[in-house]
């Protein structure tokens, strides 16, 4: 995964300049452009209602009661003989008043409280915290409802209220980002550059929650407009003031006289929220960071599986089985478009033969990863084998169907990872991610495979395996968590292993025990392994062949001892050249004292 | 276990007590002129003040709460100043009503919600888009205008379900449910796509974490990495969406009981809320705080059992 | 500076205790650091090895001020520096400094270069006015072209970004630079360019380096001295050639063994002798 991503990142940036103004993000959307379009319509003309709006939105005739759409009222008349046009237009206003009330309110109280709380901790967080949990257990429209009497009868009195209430939805917004940048090491490079707390605020934290707080005031606006139509709806508020709600519940009365009167009143309402909306997404897409932006263009995953599916089973009779474990041939792997694919792997070929360990070595980005996952057929989403082949024991498995590869997986084929942790189910105990995946491949009883999940336990090294089996994976150690993956990997005694940089996150020490374990695990077992590392002490620990590989090419192929006493490639030599073994302490600081102890920069 | 359900326990009676105590000095606060309201502008000066002193307004504020809250916890909860109906009383013939409604548009969004999501974070693709569109669409249209539609539609042009009404479960079982199909549509359309959204982010998440992977790699089939691990640790999440639901539905039912003159919680708190029936009001507070506390407890409980971490602290 | 100057210590710790509160109501704090003594002298590089928990990387975060010491006393140039107020910390700022391990993390993605080399120029009054040409010497210093003082740090390599971070670290010339693994986010071929640097800048400029690393072979390549810390305490610390290579204390030396080398035939050697050590002592155990 880690290196899936690095893949990714290192590879050409678009020259997008980092930092675009939020303004400029909308613009360049459509969706974005359109939805700021509509809404500045609508606040603009309910701004200058007076002057745009054909007639009072008190002005009643008689015979325009419910009236269809004519010259004089285009949209029609309300059940009182006025023109719904104009209203529409006056009501704008109030409506837009309101929300606004609510969200000022919301945004500068919850923000502020956010900051405080995420930034300075302690006591701030905790009273705020518990506040804003308090005001999220409680549906507003009824609070409102109870308070609407209390407050003097006032929709904007209430709005503000309500401001109040949705408080907690910036507050826990720009909270949890403080807490998220005032970890990050940069602000702690600040603070030892002497940076005052209000410095690193401005200059580091407000920038990062710039943009979601203005995508959340988009949406709080939205629900704001909603929840006041709603009490409006209901018959809160003054009846002669005209209000999308109010205007609601008018065409409500006269439902079944008129049902087309709930229709403009609605659209209103739905046409300003939805592009209060879609203006936060606009920004949200194009601000919003990777994940949002670079996930979009994504080819079909399971490309060239019609073509996989004659070859997998032209491929279903081995050979005679003398050929090696594993043959890779110009294996190319890439991620993104069909047109225009990010190769990451480019025509890797190698072999394994049984009972081999064979080293993949290179630095970050080289591809060694991908390379590995091609064989496991388990490439992260949007990767795929674009070309070349993998045999597995004399068959094609490169682009063999899913069932398929889960019937190899785990019985022939296995794999440890590199991140112990991570690769453990949170939720389940270490007993029963042992014994779920050997139920499933062999067919046993749950006893039978608590039994053999034991034994492979004490296996591995782990001291108490009745304790271990029972706990959770939080509770034992990376060091441990590890060597229950390799327990598991070896649980079905496969005959290939593809173990992927599978001590790179130890401790060096816990790392010399874990490379032991392995080398006898292989002994006892006679399978072969594919070690991917960038790591040449542990090559030269295990490996009896290596393959290096350089940006998804590979640079040279030898055995162990002849790559490390006369390298061929001029790249491996560089990388071994590297290596600090050799490299002579630095002698003590008497000797240079002399020099060095004079002048600055 | 048993610590962890004494400490959420004290932490809800704790909210209560908070939030019962805020609202009362609130709305008892500016309670004053209620006699008046009850009288009437005909009635004297004499009789407003006699009307005040008979409803205990003229005592301090806090003497009143305290009275209000011993008897609160003796389950009194005084009486209606309009109707003189005890308000426990009306909360009793109210409540089922509102919950069944609730509890149905619940069920519903969390079931649509969840298939939704999984399916749409498994596929990706058009649904993935579709949901997106929807789920703006959803949340750009109020649910009581949704209801007002539906009215004009299927009860209005085309007669298929009652307009108006409430036939409770316990008078005949398809008179509720086709008197609840208007309402519950109504209060979940905007609900479901966004909570499906989120359903679908959380389960992307896990789907993304190194452990689904190896636990393939060991020879799972994806179907039941997804049904028993993916699900489970995409769980809580889920479970806080959907108690987030559950009092976004409270609040949305109001104005849909309205719409469709169910004589439910939201009529009951309107009519109070209107009319400035204060002991009404708070009897609807204190009825929701416990309703709210109580789904947070299940919540919490079924977190507690799907973590393990969560179970331990 | 005068030769009476490299012979008292530049920084000293003097049983520093380091402890972190623990979560829940009334739990025993957590000791991390139990009396660490260490002092580095103007010029010289202290290599600070460890495994992960040791305790490495809170001492170099209580000397920078980061992380409040429970007992003990640090001081710099003769004055304590152990509990400075904010204010008082933020003078420091121009003596000590820090390069952090993760290139990514260390520089905020949002901001140039530029912003980022001038943030510690800020700070003094008396360095704003020069800080565009001061920006292009440190990035001149530290091998990148100037062209970089408008980009942003994901337009870099994460070599690259480690010699922002190291350029931000000498704008104020500072006499001594806390480095925490500086280079273990780094490809072997880059970490071995970057550590070159680091010591090319020590020769031309005269600051110490208090040099945090979990890796033997990269703190013998940049150390004058070495200590070794497990467990919140320092087990051995002397020259650096001695420490990393005839080590005195057994959790050095199973440190030693334990690093597997980059050459198959030593490895078998290392390994066996290794071995060898352990059922040695394991044996010692048992007696």
């Amino acid at each position: 995964m880690t290196e899936a991503t690095t893949a990714l990142t290192n590879a050409p940036l678009p020259v997008a300049p980092g930092r675009v103004s939020i303004t400029r993000a909308v613009l360049r959307n459509p969706l974005g452009l359109s939805a700021l379009i509509i809404l500045t319509l609508i606040i603009l003309i309910s701004v200058v209602a007076p002057f745009f709006a054909p007639h009072s939105p008190t002005e009643v005739k008689i015979d325009k009661i419910l009236a269809m759409p004519s010259s004089d009222y285009p949209l029609g008349g309300d059940g009182a003989g006025r023109d719904v046009f104009s209203r529409l237009i006056w009501a704008g206003q109030n409506t837009l008043l309101g929300a606004l009330i609510a969200v000022s309110i919301s945004l500068v109280l919850g923000s502020v409280a956010g900051l405080v709380a995420g930034y300075f901790g302690k006591v701030f967080d905790t009273t705020f915290s518990w506040a804003a949990n308090i005001l999220m257990a409680l549906p507003a429209m009824i609070v409102l409802l109870a308070l609407y009497q209390t407050l003097g009868g006032s929709v904007y009195s209430t709005m503000a209220v309500f401001g109040v209430m949705l408080s907690p939805g910036f507050f826990r917004l720009v909270r949890n980002q403080v807490i998220a940048v005032k970890n990050e090491l940069y602000v702690d490079a600040a603070r030892v550059s002497g940076l005052s707390d209000a410095r690193i605020i401005s200059r580091h934290i407000l920038r990062v929650v710039r943009s979601p707080i203005i995508i959340q005031t988009a949406i709080i606006g939205g629900i704001a407009i909603i929840i006041q139509s709603g009490l409006e709806f209901l018959g809160l508020g003054d009846p002669a003031t005209p209000t999308w709600g109010g205007m609601l519940q008018d065409a409500f009365s006269n439902i079944y006289i008129n049902p087309a009167g709930i229709l403009w009143p609605g659209l209103i309402i739905a046409a300003t929220v939805a592009s209060l909306v879609l203006l936060g997404n606009a920004i949200r897409d194009e601000l919003g960071g990777p994940r949002a932006s670079a996930a979009r263009p994504r080819a079909k995953p399971r490309h060239g599986h019609a073509h996989a599916r004659t070859q997998g089973t032209e491929a279903l009779n081995p050979g005679s089985g003398n050929g090696p474990l594993l043959r890779v041939r110009d294996l190319h792997v890439g991620y993104g478009s069909i047109e225009n694919p990010l190769t990451v792997v480019r025509g890797v070929s190698f072999d394994v033969t049984a009972g081999e360990i064979v080293g993949i070595v290179g630095e970050s980005g080289s591809g060694k990863t991908q390379t590995a996952f091609s064989i496991l057929g388990l490439l992260p989403r949007g990767g795929r084998v674009l070309s070349g082949s993998i045999k597995f024991r004399g068959r094609d498995i490169t682009f063999a169907p899913g069932n398929e590869m889960q019937k190899i997986r785990g019985r022939d084929l296995s794999y440890i990872p590199q991140e112990p942790m991570s690769n453990l189910d949170p939720s389940f105990t270490i007993g029963h991610q042992l014994v779920e995946p050997m139920q499933a491949v062999f067919k046993i009883s749950k006893a039978e495979a608590r039994k053999r999940s034991l034994v492979l336990l004490a296996r591995v090294g782990i001291a108490d395996p009745e304790r271990t089996f029972r706990s959770y994976p939080h509770e034992i150690s990376g060091g441990m968590a590890q060597r229950v993956l390799i327990a598991g990997a070896v649980s079905c005694g496969p005959k290939l292993l593809i173990a992927d940089e599978p001590t790179t996150a130890l401790d060096v020490t816990v790392q010399a025990e874990v490379l032991d374990l392995l080398r006898d695990l292989q002994r006892e077992m006679g399978m072969g392994i594919v070690l991917v590392t960038h790591n040449f002490g542990v090559v030269a620990d295990l490996c009896d062949r290596v393959v290096v590989m350089q940006n998804g090419r590979v640079v040279e192929t030898n055995d162990a001892e002849t790559l490390f006493s006369a390298p061929s490639d001029p790249y491996t030599q560089a990388l071994l050249a590297a290596t600090l073994d050799d490299s002579p302490p630095r002698p003590p600081l008497a000797v240079t004292a002399a020099g060095t102890s004079k002048g600055k920069l | 276990m048993l610590n962890f359900l004494a400490r959420r326990l004290l932490s809800g009676v704790v909210l209560i007590l908070v939030i019962t105590t805020i609202t009362y000095a609130l709305i008892y606060s500016n309670a004053g002129n209620a006699a008046r309201n009850i009288l009437g502008e005909s009635a004297t000066a004499a009789d407003v003040a006699a009307k005040a002193k008979d409803l205990g307004l003229d005592r301090p504020l806090h003497e009143q709460y305290l009275d209000w809250l011993s008897n609160a916890i003796h389950g009194d909860l005084g009486v209606s100043w309009f109707t003189n109906e005890p308000v426990s009383n009306l909360l009793a013939n109210r409540l089922p009503v509102t919950l069944s409604i609730v509890i149905f548009a619940v069920l519903v969004t969390a079931l649509v919600s969840t298939v939704l999501g999984v399916t749409a974070a498994v596929r990706r693709g058009w649904l993935d888009r579709l949901l997106q569109v929807v789920s703006v669409i959803g949340f750009s249209l109020p649910n009581f205008w949704v209801a007002l539609v539906l009215v004009v539609l299927f009860a209005v042009a085309v007669p298929i379900f009652p307009a108006t009404g409430y036939v409770p479960v316990t008078e005949s079982l398809s008179g509720w449910f086709l008197a609840l199909i208007l309402p519950v549509t109504a209060l979940v359309l905007g609900g479901i796509a966004s909570a499906a959204q989120q359903i679908r982010g959380a389960v992307i998440d896990v789907l993304e974490m190194d452990y689904v992977r190896t636990l393939r790699a060991r020879g799972l089939s994806s179907t039941s990495v997804l049904l028993k691990h993916v699900l489970r640790n995409a769980a809580p999440p889920a479970l806080t969406v959907l108690s987030l639901q559950f009092i976004a539905l409270l609040g949305g039912a109001v104005v849909i009981e309205r719409v469709f003159a169910i004589p439910g919680m939201g009529t009951l708190t309107i009519n109070s809320s209107l009319q400035g029936d204060v002991p009404a009001l708070m009897g609807v507070v204190v009825a929701l705080v416990i309703l709210v506390v109580i789904v947070n407890l299940v919540i919490d409980l079924a977190n507690g059992w799907i973590n393990p971490k969560a179970r331990l602290q | 500076m005068s030769e009476t100057d490299t012979s008292a210590p530049l920084l000293e710790a003097k049983n520093v205790v380091v402890e972190f509160p623990m979560k829940g109501f009334r739990k025993a704090p957590f000791r991390v650091l139990h009396g660490v003594s260490l002092d580095i002298h103007p010029g010289e590089t202290v290599g600070l090895v460890g495994e992960s928990g040791s305790g490495k990387t809170t001492i170099g975060r209580a000397i920078l001020g980061l992380v409040e010491p429970a007992a003990g006393t640090i001081t710099f140039d003769g004055q304590d520096i152990t509990r400075l107020h904010r204010k008082e910390r933020r003078k420091l700022s121009d003596s000590i400094q820090v390069v952090f391990q993760d290139p990514y993390t260390s520089l905020n993605p949002t901001m140039t270069v530029g912003d980022i080399l001038s943030e510690p120029l800020l700070v003094k009054a008396d360095l704003k006015g020069s800080a565009r040409t001061r920006i292009r010497e440190l990035l001149d210093q530290v091998g990148l072209p100037s062209g970089a003082v408008d980009k942003f740090p994901r337009e870099f390599s994460g070599g690259q970004r480690q010699r922002v971070a190291i350029a931000r670290a000498l704008a104020l010339s500072p006499r001594l630079v806390v480095c925490d693994e500086p280079v273990s986010a780094l490809d072997l071929s880059t970490q071995a360019r970057v550590l070159d640097l680091f010591i090319e800048i020590q020769e031309r400029t005269g600051v110490a380096y208090l040099f945090v690393s979990h890796d033997l072979s990269v703190v013998r390549h940049i150390s004058h001295r070495v200590a070794v810390m497990y467990k919140g305490n320092i087990v051995e610390y002397g020259d650096g050639d001695q420490v990393t290579s005839e080590p005195v204390h057994p959790y050095t030396q199973k440190l030693l063994m334990s690093a597997p080398v980059a050459n198959p035939v030593r490895q078998r050697e290392r390994r066996i002798e290794r071995h060898t050590m352990l059922a040695a002592s394991s044996k010692e155990g048992h007696n």
